[in-house]
């Protein structure tokens, strides 16, 4: 049975004060905070076991080969693909759309191919799409969104064309944390010959994901929105996809054969883990997903709906709010504006009452340019959130506002 | 308003409630650019919040002297603004150089909101004032 306050017990960042002030963290979205288990795992794993991975015959760095590939094993499990290959450790899942964008643009993008995405979408996977747009001559097709985050079959179908090579979507709007009928579009998109990136770096951690049965032919995501360290992040293609993409970064383990006149490279996943990967992030990430795991089969989403939904109560009741999304009521963002005060001047405010949130455009102007708004205020849940924070955080609100009255 | 003012009435006000409700007043004294002046070519990065920023060359009591004006949407921004036009505006480039404002900003406990973010756009605020002193000296 999940226990929220047990768990809390497992992050020590959260024993922390802030101005004097126990620390409410309601910024997970941005990134979440770690469990002790990761962090000294990370701290163990290079006092005992590091070394550089698959390069040498000695003792540590096969210990350390054997914990990272564990690592991809447990990647793979954990969101249910066929086989390791199939995951490739980026820096994040900013640098996983890049490498899609830029080992799509070798052979299979031509000029005039289309690739559909939403209004939603992080500029992490908006900008990747301006480069091929640039560098050879796509076209980028936009779907909006209801003002709930909502996107329709139809609306993917009628952006649909003949040209139409590849559809770039969010699982969770970061902003409005909608939920997507994914499965639907995905299949609609393979009926037409359409391939589909799925951005998972919101619902990772919220939702339910498995490849076999979501069928995308790519999925993202970043290791630190998911308890683990910065500086990881995962790529999931189809096994048949990814084994004909050429790379994208040289050097290190992806090649197979270096010359002075050529070069062959290496099988997935080493084709695309260019230089020295990072070691000690992928294991701390394989850790961050056995303690997500376990948190999840003792009943986590249900923990998290049931504080969602007391936080977009509690929220209604504050006056002079506008909450987007508020139809998403198990959503784990709660964004929002306060009339005649700034989303800037509430987070600067609330902060020193220990509580952290976020205020600004979330990476995501072509959304807020949609909800009609330069900015908006964001709270997040993890795991550890519970309601107590939630009454902490109503309360700092409800007590900042009356500065602006 | 001097500095040395701002800085004795926040000695007075210790808890923090009073002082943003102070920031957040004296922002009220900031006049507004004119309507064209909210400009691309005017706006200083930053992601938080918006800010405007305009620098001027005046001649005051003889002296070159720069005079800054600027805006922001959020209120506890424009207090800062006014903090940092206090500091800075109708000083000649030499004075403005000399200015510890690091320092002066540490007195008001404001260190954190100004200079360690790029977020609220204060810090590109503060770089372009010095670079446009350095050029005149």
């Amino acid at each position: 049975m999940f226990d929220v306050e047990e768990t809390r017990g497992d992050f020590p960042i959260l024993n922390k004060e802030i101005y004097g002030k126990p620390l409410v963290y309601l910024d997970s979205a941005a990134s979440a905070q770690k469990p002790s288990k990761v962090i000294n795992y990370i701290k163990n794993f290079q006092e005992n076991d590091y070394a550089n991975v698959h390069r040498g015959l000695h003792f540590l760095s096969n210990a350390s080969t054997d914990e990272f590939e564990s690592s991809r094993k447990k990647v793979k499990n954990f969101i249910n693909a066929e086989r390791e290959e199939e995951i490739i450790f980026t820096l994040g899942a900013t640098d996983s759309i890049n490498l899609v964008a830029h080992s799509l643009a070798e052979n299979f993008f031509q000029k005039g191919d289309e690739v559909i995405l939403t209004v939603m979408e992080h500029h992490s996977n908006i900008v990747p799409w301006h480069f091929l747009r640039d560098k050879c001559g796509i076209k980028i097709k936009w779907v909006d969104c209801d003002k709930q985050g909502n996107i329709s079959l139809d609306d993917i179908r009628e952006a649909t064309t003949q040209k139409t090579k590849f559809i770039s979507i969010t699982q969770m709007s970061n902003v409005l944390g909608s939920d997507i009928a994914l499965k639907e579009i995905i299949k609609f998109a393979h009926e037409n010959k359409i391939l589909v990136l799925v951005d998972g770096c919101q619902g990772i951690s919220h939702k339910e994901t498995d490849m076999k049965d979501l069928d995308c032919d790519f999925y993202v995501f970043s290791g630190h929105k998911l308890y683990g360290p910065t500086g990881v992040g995962v790529l999931y293609g189809k096994y048949d996809i990814l084994k004909d993409m050429p790379p994208w970064r040289g050097g290190g383990e992806m090649i197979r054969e270096v010359s002075k006149e050529s070069v062959s490279y290496a099988d997935i996943p080493s084709r695309f883990e260019a230089g020295t990967p990072n070691i000690i992030q992928a294991v701390g990430l394989g850790v961050a997903i056995d303690y997500f795991v376990s948190k999840k089969n003792e009943g986590l989403f249900k923990h998290e709906e049931e504080i969602s939904k007391y936080f977009h109560n509690e929220i209604q009741c504050v006056k002079k709010i506008n909450v987007y999304g508020e139809k998403n009521i198990t959503s784990p963002m709660i964004t929002f504006t306060v009339d005649g005060a700034h989303p800037h001047d509430i987070a600067t405010i609330i902060d020193r009452e220990g509580v952290a949130i976020r205020a600004g455009h979330h990476c995501c102007q072509p959304l807020m340019k949609f909800l009609n708004v330069s900015s908006t205020a964001r709270a997040s849940i993890g795991m550890y959130t519970n309601k107590s924070d939630v009454d902490i955080f109503v309360k700092a609100l409800d007590k900042a506002i009356t500065f602006f009255d | 308003m001097s500095l040395q003012s701002i800085i004795d009435d926040f000695e007075f006000l210790d808890d923090w409630d009073d002082r943003y409700k102070y920031i957040i007043d004296i922002g009220k004294t900031l006049n507004s650019l004119s309507e064209g002046e909210y400009n691309d070519t005017n706006k200083v990065d930053g992601c938080a919040s918006q800010v405007w920023f305009i620098v001027e060359e005046k001649v005051i009591r003889g002296k070159n002297v720069l005079k800054f004006r600027g805006d922001s949407d959020a209120f506890i921004v424009k207090g800062l603004i006014v903090i940092i036009f206090t500091m800075f505006s109708e000083k000649t480039p030499e004075d403005i150089l000399k200015i510890d404002f690091i320092g002066e900003l540490r007195k008001l406990q404001l260190q954190e909101n100004i200079s360690q973010q790029r977020s609220n756009g204060l810090t590109a605020m503060i770089n372009t004032v010095i670079s446009e002193a350095q050029k005149r000296v």
